[in-house]
């Protein structure tokens, strides 16, 4: 069987391919909040009140550092679940190899 | 009991405790003095990695430094947290993964090359070094501050402490140590921002007063703030991009301290001591959540505070001054200097209205006695400015060319509990706090240079045939070693420190950030490539720093100052690193297997290593 077919290794890639579209799309979020809402956006943002913050300044001082928390535990909770699917499906894939 | 009592009582059960825990946590192999056996619970590390990383600075100058720059001081907010994701997302987990013991460990074993292990093993010392003497110092400072010792015996009494814990228990020692730390720097610091917050908003929870109405009227803090600044000809409090923070700068600076953060060698070593992967990603989480309790209280006692200072000095006649003014104003933090009307003027300087008719100021560089005499000149022209003889000098004009403008920010820490008019034990409790956040940075960081030291140098590089008994005994000489050399540099502080801690954070994002990155995530990218960008990244960023701060010059690259010019040596490192990359060997087959087994998702229970 060649190489790139062999289902351990495919299983493998797809992991892979999973973490690295989970950790784009959390790299987006933490550029889009901290560096766009916290400074890029902010004077358009301070136009509007939040609770009685001007918003650009809460994004700034508040608001990116919650966001952070999110992103972190968001990445630890769905990583950790990658892991243990993956090793469901390898150990699937190990045992039928050893019945045929 | 006094001030000065309840301070020694607290500094002395605090130093007892760290010492305790140093003792039970004694290590015997080198496996517990540089990752503590690797046995740390996620939760732990977090509460030490946010201990290592508060340090007397993030404690103690902070708040001050936010509450003087408004939205601007969001930078070190977001920097300084910002830098957490990209190390839980990009580096720690992998890192974990290899399963090493240092950074240039690592580095060496991946670009598979003893120079590459060499460049980043004395990038982690230069880093290190700079960052523990001003640790040491702040030491001494808190020591000077409360209890009237010498700053010079403080530092002494500081490195004892280290020294024992640190060569005892080693990571072990430093890690336990940690959490003790954090619970006692935390909540020195919440206590006074809550009190702060009830006495000025009635909300208990500081976020939500931050952003509430004064007691008693229907206007917002902020908004009393905005309007206090404007009436004072102080730079709006919210309004983002002033002066020298335009908007490209906020930008930058938010960005290199970020990418910094995530390329410091004594926070990526902290997740070497948990026991597998997945806690690794865990501790991440954890250590963030525990800093955050401070970073999101700071920019809120910043506020009250500025609010609170600002209305209780102006316009007083010197009868009508707070007791905590008379009491900073002896140690030369709050300096005051009456134009002749006899109430107290503290105002911006930068609008026409108000130039030239601030009062308020601090000693900064300046001896007791150049401040003795400042007042002494002062007092002799106040006395005489009408008269025909003019004798003395006025030392308002004086200290402006000092630039020496404004209260010292750290007395927005300092003085708060007072501000707060809480009881002294609490006065006491910040006390012992600000060295809690002094020493735990100072120890993590001593573990560094020791173990590039004593591992990377000596193990791996001059004598790879060392017995476990002999490594210990190196690791544990070369840090009494360095704790000695550390409190020497905060006795007599180099002129340089001060100014290059500020900037590691440029050099760090410069040279390891990439490499680390582009070493986990591309195969391609061989050794000469990767030293090459960590060259030419440091290189850049270095010469622009010394040649603005040192040498005047411009900030030509698009307008960028010295702080967030690491950004742009981080963009240099990756484009060379990568540009080099093809027209250099791929790297061994030893060093692809390294990659392939870093990319797998580890077996149930974690790896052993």
């Amino acid at each position: 069987m060649p190489l790139d077919q062999d289902p351990l290794t495919d299983c493998r890639r797809r992991y892979w391919r999973a973490n690295a579209m989970l950790m784009s799309v959390l790299l987006l979020l933490w550029a889009t909040v901290g560096l766009g809402c916290g400074v890029l956006w902010a004077d358009a943002l301070n136009a509007y009140d939040l609770g009685g913050f001007p918003l650009g300044f809460w994004f700034a001082q508040q608001g990116s550092i919650i966001a952070f928390v999110a992103l972190i535990l968001v990445y630890a909770l769905a990583m950790n679940g990658l892991d243990r699917r993956y090793r469901e499906e390898a150990a699937k894939i190990t045992s039928s190899e050893k019945d045929s | 009991m006094d001030i000065p009592g309840w301070t020694l009582l607290f500094v002395t059960l605090s130093f007892g405790l760290y010492l305790f825990i140093a003792w039970v946590s004694r290590v015997r192999d080198t496996r517990g003095f540089y990752v503590a056996g690797r046995g740390v619970p996620a939760a732990a590390n977090g509460m030490a990695t946010a201990a290592d990383w508060m340090s007397a600075a993030s404690f103690i100058s902070m708040t001050g430094l936010i509450a003087t720059m408004g939205y601007a001081g969001g930078v070190y907010l977001m920097g300084w947290t910002g830098g957490y994701v990209l190390l839980a997302l990009l580096l720690a987990p992998y890192l974990r993964k290899c399963g090493h013991y240092t950074v240039p460990d690592f580095v060496g074993d991946r670009y598979d090359s003893n120079v590459a292990r060499f460049v980043a093993l004395t990038c982690a010392i230069f880093v290190s070094f700079t960052y523990v003497a001003g640790q040491m110092r702040g030491v001494g400072i808190v020591f000077s501050r409360f209890l009237e010792v010498d700053i010079d015996t403080g530092v002494i009494i500081g490195m004892a402490i280290v020294f024992v814990y640190a060569t005892l228990g080693g990571m072990k020692g430093i890690t336990w140590t940690q959490v003790a730390q954090y619970w006692v720097l935390i909540t020195a610091f919440l206590i006074p921002a809550i009190a702060i917050s009830i006495k000025l908003t009635g909300h208990s929870v500081p976020q939500a007063g931050f952003g509430a109405e004064l007691q008693g009227t229907t206007v917002t803090l902020l908004g009393k703030l905005n309007q206090i600044h404007e009436e004072l000809g102080f730079s709006s409090y919210t309004e983002p991009f002033l002066g020298k923070w335009d908007k490209i700068n906020v930008f930058c600076t938010a960005l290199a301290l970020m990418i910094g953060t995530a390329g410091l060698p004594h926070v990526i070593v902290r997740f070497y001591t948990v026991r597998n992967v997945r806690a690794a990603r865990w501790s991440a989480f954890w250590a963030l959540l525990f800093i955050s309790m401070l970073y999101l209280t700071a920019p809120a006692t910043a506020a009250f505070s500025r609010y609170y200072m600002i209305e209780s000095l102006r316009e007083k006649s010197a009868e009508e001054l707070p007791d905590w003014f008379r009491s900073w104003e002896k140690t030369g933090l709050i300096v005051w200097l009456d134009g002749g009307d006899k109430k107290l003027q503290y105002v911006g300087e930068e609008t026409p209205e108000t130039a030239g008719r601030n009062e308020v100021f601090r000693r900064g560089k300046l001896s007791a006695a150049e401040l003795a005499e400042v007042k002494k000149d002062h007092q002799l022209w106040l006395a005489t400015k009408d008269t025909e003889a003019v004798r003395g000098q006025d030392g308002r004009v004086r200290m402006r060319g000092e630039k020496l403008s404004g209260p010292d920010p750290d007395i927005i820490v300092l003085a708060t509990p007072e501000m707060a008019e809480l009881a002294s034990w609490i006065i006491a409790l910040v006390a012992a706090g600000g060295l809690a956040a002094a020493l735990s940075t100072a120890s993590g960081l001593l573990l560094v240079i020791s173990s590039s030291v004593a591992h990377d140098y000596y193990f791996k590089m001059i004598n790879p045939k060392a017995s476990e008994a002999k490594r210990l005994l190196v690791g544990r000489s070369v840090i009494g070693v360095a704790v000695v050399i550390a409190g020497l540099f905060g006795i007599f502080p180099p002129g340089f420190v001060s100014q290059v801690v500020a900037f590691a954070f440029g050099l760090a994002a410069a040279s390891f950030f990439p490499a680390i990155v582009l070493g986990i995530f591309n195969r391609r990218v061989g050794t000469t490539p990767a030293v090459a960008g960590m060259v030419a990244g440091i290189g850049f960023t270095a010469t622009y720093i010394i040649a603005s701060v040192y040498g005047g010059m411009p900030s030509w690259c698009f307008g960028i100052g010295p702080q967030g010019i690491g950004v742009v040596g981080a963009a240099i490192n990756f484009a060379v690193t990568l540009s080099l990359a093809p027209f250099f060997p791929a790297p061994t087959t030893r060093v692809q297997n390294l990659l392939t087994f870093m990319r797998e998702p580890e077996a149930d229970g974690g790896d052993a290593a």
